[in-house]
């Protein structure tokens, strides 16, 4: 080495860091709605999308306009709803129960995890004829079919959550000699309250679906039927106002665990 | 109340973690267990509060516990165990409300502990609000409400970082001088042991039995970092030890 090697020019540390945290830009994902509306509203009116393939939006929303102001919006609306909540209420909560027993009591594990496991995969939609003999063709056998096909997912999702439930959080209640009881509903509910509301979110969207396949095989009134009624009379506009009114109820419900595990979990972050 | 350790063995399946232990806690000192990581020092301890089963050999309490006091044998654990949806508040009122004790007792006896271990301003905070050591002295805050006979502290300093661990130390000080309480402390530090315990047990490595047990009479109040004589026993406790780390250290772990 001497004073004559020329010291190279220094050179900038290049950035490597950042990236993988995604953050919530709120706007981004109406923009992409209005986005794709726009695109297919030229589109039909411009004629490179043939009225056959799609409607317009704006004639979607004119139809959607006519079930509000005929009452027929709500007519429909008003059984799907009671429909959604009775049987996803009765479907989730005992999905509750059992995934806690299941997460808690060795032979309810033993002998519960194998029969859900193969209860799980078999599409309800197809029992539905099955459950009509059952509970006859009226509203009994729309709310159990929605019931058993929100448990399923509810279950696996609950004891995940409270094999999860941190165990020195466990041993610590028992070292301060806690009740059985208050350190299931002090320590592990909450502690599972995260994945049991994430859970949630699966098995409300599978309730959505089996609502629509529920109403229909029989049911006069119902977006379902609705959307039926006007498949079967290829009447695109109103197929389109009904899907539309599921997807707001997907957005709606999912909206609302967004509200409550703010509420409830606002320890997180 | 102290605590009497009656050769006490125990196994996790085949392999053998404790070997033949016998010791006494008596009342009002702090006995501090040291040993080389994996001697069975921390199964040692949830054996003497009950959390586990000794194979052989029994745990026995002499003597009745303090009037008020809730629950005689109360831990404080390494990772705090705070749960992270109650407030500093409502992780204290956790384990007075299964004895019955709610509003203005409750809030009597919380006031009381937090001014303790000062964190008086502090009560509506979440544990993620909080730094490490206000997290620990949370969780000392929660063993005091109950007025343990016993403390059970499994490492209690060990995940801080050195800092806060000297303050800890003399807040541990400060409370034990206030109002003398008895404990058992787990630890892997030396200096914490020369610097808290009137009674230092030494285990060998595993299976852990009791290789040799130091007593410090010189009063927890003058005891400071760096003292003389405390660094001599500190040496002497790393002697015995040093070997037996070392072995424990490059043992294959099959537990």
């Amino acid at each position: 080495m001497s004073d004559a090697v020329i010291k190279p020019e220094p050179i900038e540390v290049r950035f490597r860091g950042g990236g993988f945290a995604p953050k919530s830009r709120r706007w981004m994902g109406l923009a992409v709605f209005v986005f794709l509306i726009a695109i297919l509203e030229i589109g039909t009116r411009g004629g490179w999308i043939s009225s056959l393939t799609l409607p317009k939006p704006s004639d979607v929303l004119a139809t959607f306009g006519e079930l509000w102001e005929s009452g027929l919006l709500f007519k429909h609306l008003a059984p799907s709803l009671s429909r959604l909540a009775v049987g996803g209420a009765i479907g989730a909560s005992i999905g509750i129960v059992v995934g806690v027993l299941i997460g808690l009591f060795s032979y309810a594990r033993a002998g519960l995890v194998p029969l859900v496991a193969a209860i799980f995969p078999i599409p309800k939609i197809a029992l539905l004829p099955l459950f009509v003999i059952w509970f006859g063709i009226d509203e009994t056998s729309k709310y159990a079919l929605i019931a058993f096909g929100t448990f399923t997912p509810t279950v696996v999702a609950t004891y995940g959550a409270v094999d999860n439930v941190d165990r020195s959080l466990i041993r610590m209640g028992q070292s301060f000699g806690l009740s059985w009881f208050s350190i299931v509903r002090k320590i592990v509910l909450p502690g599972a309250m995260p994945g049991i509301l994430s859970g949630l979110r699966i098995s409300l969207a599978i309730a959505i679906i089996l609502l629509v396949a529920a109403e229909m095989l029989g049911a006069e009134y119902g977006i379902g039927a609705y959307i039926l009624e006007a498949g079967s009379l290829y009447d695109l506009e109103r197929l389109f106002a009904g899907v539309v009114i599921l997807s707001l109820l997907g957005v709606i419900l999912s909206t609302v665990i967004g509200f409550i595990e703010r509420r409830l979990l606002g320890w997180r972050e | 109340m102290d605590i009497r350790l009656d050769a006490i063995s125990h196994a996790y399946g085949g392999t053998e973690v404790l070997r033949d232990i016998s010791l006494d806690v008596p009342d009002g000192k702090i006995v501090c267990l040291v040993g080389p990581s994996g001697c069975g020092k921390s199964t040692l301890l949830r054996l003497i509060g009950g959390l586990e089963r000794a194979s052989k050999g029994r745990v026995l309490q002499l003597g009745t516990p303090p009037e008020g006091c809730l629950n005689p044998l109360t831990y404080v654990f390494q990772d705090f165990a705070l749960l992270p949806w109650r407030s500093v508040h409502g992780n204290i009122s956790l384990v007075l409300e299964d004895h019955g004790i709610k509003g203005e007792r409750a809030n009597a006896i919380i006031q009381d502990v937090l001014s303790r271990t000062k964190l008086t301003d502090f009560s509506t905070a979440l544990p993620r609000q909080l730094s490490g050591g206000m997290k620990q002295r949370v969780a000392i805050a929660r063993a005091l409400a109950v007025k343990p006979a016993v403390m059970l502290m499994d490492e209690p300093l060990s995940a801080l970082d050195s800092q806060t661990r000297e303050l800890l130390m003399d807040d541990l000080v400060a409370l034990w001088t206030r109002q003398q309480f008895t404990a058992v402390y787990v630890t892997h530090n030396l200096a914490e042991a020369v610097r808290l315990g009137h009674r230092i047990v030494v285990l060998s490595r595993r299976p852990g039995q009791v290789r040799e047990i130091v007593e410090i009479d010189k009063p927890l109040s003058e005891r400071s970092h760096g003292d003389a004589d405390l660094e001599r026993t500190q040496k002497h406790l790393w002697d015995l030890m040093r070997d037996e780390a070392r072995a424990a250290d490059e043992e294959l772990l099959d537990v």
